[in-house]
């Protein structure tokens, strides 16, 4: 590359080029360009982006698309078939079934990312510590997420409702608390093996301390898979939470939620199926989205394939 | 000077006592039942502006050194068990740990083998120069960035201004070890160590490391502990060399008269297996035998299962670091062999 050397005696007339700030623009392809070219590539990574995309606008649009007060009984027009003045029926109480699938779509998005949240934080933190310190603090640790994980999800949850009582907020701690220990072991496995690399010998050799080599040259490192790992737990998360709702131990049962929806349509089933195979949909597909949304930033972001 | 009776912890401020100076230093590691013991008494020193080459072959313990004057050695399960390393006439060995910090970096700064794998892959080679900057003076982003292009342009890579947000994979590996150099010159530290800094190069573009190396090094005056196994690539950069075997110095001399006339075998042996333009057609000499396993080293001299001269002495007693004389019977400076028979050796 040529480099432009003027006199310091003469003003020469400086090109665009060479003032500094306006750089030369050469054609590179930048590090998230390729990975974002990457994720497009691949159709199903698309299709879960998709998803997610219209899951997200219905919830935060909900009031506008919903064509129901979704709480709204109307008790001259129960168990409404599909179709008519209620696209998708009716409820035993007359509710209107579309808005209240609409409004459903808050509660998943909601605790469905707040739950994988609260598990990321404590993961991340914990599986760090245990991965970078080693010796009793990763026993400790380790033995504490043997515990958590023999407990079944959803047995684990209603035991921490059960204490905090229902709502939003305890499915979203007891979603969280049960689900750090996965995020807690992958991530400490990927830091024994960042922990060994030669770049951090290197860092270590030009004077760099430990939280700096933790936060800048562990973590980045090995934080990638726990994260696409994350988002498609994120979907494990609604079904988590739809479930608890169906078992009764959830949000409440007035509330518009996509597994009280499916509860309230039990006793309906063979006569009323559309009351419980919507929901289900919603269910399905949501969960679907995140995973492959998931597995499209694992491909995309692997640095294998590179 | 001859390094080897030189007394740094007395001397005296007058900048007589060298830059460093490893005094019998031991490590070893121990792996449950198992010790291995890398390093075995190793004594060397290096001036400001001098390049000392640490030769020797995978395990004979160069690199362990290294590491143990940097106070990078991973511990457990390595650990110093005797000796000191003074630097700058102070026992660094007796700092606490962030003490220790605060040199690595801004007074000795190490350049690895593999550029690649040197260069955390996540992070922009701008980034990670600028760190240096921000790290251990507190530079701004924008300070620091600038400061890591004029470091750039100082290691010759070409456009630093566009390529300075590039990543290390996209990069050659030249350029890399270019980078990996700027970063240990970053803070203008008084010694340098490179570990095979050109081994994973191309010869011609290893070349141009060792010059651009040895020039900096020149500039700014540093102390050069060149780590490497290869003999060519110390011939011209080099002031004096340490030969090391089995975690032992069994060599030292002024680069030309090693290569001139050896006074260990395991020397003569290196010497002899470098592949000779003139000598076309006949078979290359290897040194027969396998490097000695470092939990079970052999009694005695640690060569003598691979040694041609090897007696009863050399399989009982080890011989110690002495220094080697002329015929005239006055000391060589700088020449010391650990070899019972070094004047056999010398004049044979």
């Amino acid at each position: 590359m040529t480099e432009l050397v003027t006199g310091t005696g003469e003003p020469a007339p400086a090109p665009a080029a060479t003032q500094p700030g306006a750089e030369p623009s050469v054609a590179r392809v930048s590090q998230w360009a390729d990975i974002r070219h990457r994720f497009f590539a691949n159709k199903l990574a698309v299709v879960g982006l998709a998803i997610i995309v219209v899951l997200v606008l219905t919830a935060l649009l909900a009031p506008v698309l919903a064509p129901y007060d979704p709480l709204k009984q109307d008790l001259t027009a129960t168990l409404q078939a599909p179709g008519g003045k209620h696209l998708l029926g009716t409820d035993a109480l007359g509710r209107d079934q579309l808005s209240r699938l609409i409004y459903g779509s808050r509660i998943a998005v909601v605790v469905g990312l707040a739950s994988i949240l609260v598990a990321l934080t404590i993961g991340i933190v914990l599986g760090a510590l245990a991965g970078y310190f080693g010796r009793w603090v990763d026993t400790v640790i380790m033995r504490a997420a043997d515990i958590f994980f023999a407990f079944p999800l959803l047995i684990g949850s209603i035991v921490i409702i059960l204490l905090m009582g229902r709502g939003v907020l305890p499915v979203v701690l007891s979603l969280g608390i049960f689900q750090w220990a996965t995020f807690a072991r992958l991530l400490r496995s990927q830091i024994l093996s960042v922990r060994e690399m030669d770049f951090v010998h290197a860092a270590r050799a030009l004077g760099a301390g430990r939280s700096r080599i933790i936060r800048k040259h562990i973590l980045p490192n090995s934080v990638t898979s726990v994260l696409v790992y994350g988002t498609s737990n994120v979907g494990i998360a609604i079904v988590a939470e739809a479930s608890l709702s169906y078992l009764g131990v959830g949000v409440d049962p007035e509330v518009a939620e996509w597994g009280n929806m499916i509860s309230a349509g039990r006793g309906f089933m063979g006569v009323k199926d559309f009351m419980w195979t919507y929901p289900s949909l919603a269910i399905v597909i949501t969960a679907l989205g995140f995973i492959l949304l998931g597995n499209g930033l694992r491909d995309a972001l692997d640095p294998k394939l590179r | 000077m001859t390094s080897l009776e030189t007394a740094p912890a007395n001397a005296g401020p007058d900048g007589t006592a060298p830059l460093l100076e490893v005094r019998d230093l031991h490590v070893e590691f121990k792996v449950r039942d198992s010790v291995t013991k890398a390093v075995n008494g190793v004594n060397y020193s290096v001036n400001a502006g001098e390049t000392l080459a640490v030769l020797g072959e995978s395990g004979s313990g160069k690199s362990v050194t290294a590491q143990a004057i940097m106070g990078i050695l991973d511990s457990p399960p390595g650990r110093i068990t005797k000796g000191q390393i003074f630097f700058q006439g102070q026992d660094i060995l007796s700092l606490p740990e962030n003490e220790r910090r605060k040199l690595r970096g801004a007074r000795m700064a190490m350049i690895f083998q593999d550029a690649l794998s040197s260069l955390n892959p996540v992070l922009s080679v701008g980034f990670q120069l600028g760190e240096m900057f921000r790290a251990h003076q507190g530079l701004t982003r924008k300070e620091a960035k600038a400061k890591a292009i004029e470091l750039m342009d100082r290691v010759r890579i070409p456009a630093a201004r566009q390529r300075v947000n590039d990543y290390p994979h996209q990069f050659s590996g030249g350029m890399r070890q270019r980078i990996m150099i700027a970063m240990a010159l970053a803070l203008e530290p008084d010694l340098i160590i490179a570990d095979e800094p050109t081994t994973a190069l191309d010869v011609t573009v290893q070349a141009q490391v060792m010059d651009l190396l040895a020039e900096l090094q020149r500039e700014y005056n540093m102390g050069l502990i060149l780590i490497t196994h290869d003999l060519g690539v110390v011939a011209d950069v080099a002031d004096k060399i340490a030969v090391m075997y089995a975690g032992r110095i069994v060599e030292t001399a002024p680069v030309h008269e090693l290569y001139k006339r050896p006074a260990h075998p395991y020397t003569r042996g290196l010497l002899d297996s470098i592949p000779r333009l003139d000598q076309k057609g006949q078979e290359l000499y290897a040194i027969k035998g396998l490097p000695p396993n470092l939990q079970q080293i052999p009694p005695g001299c640690a060569f003598n299962p691979r040694c041609a001269q090897a007696r009863d002495i050399c399989r009982t007693d080890v011989p110690a670091l002495v220094p080697v004389t002329g015929e005239d019977g006055t000391e060589l400076p700088g020449r010391a062999s650990a070899c019972h028979f070094w004047k056999e050796t010398l004049r044979g």
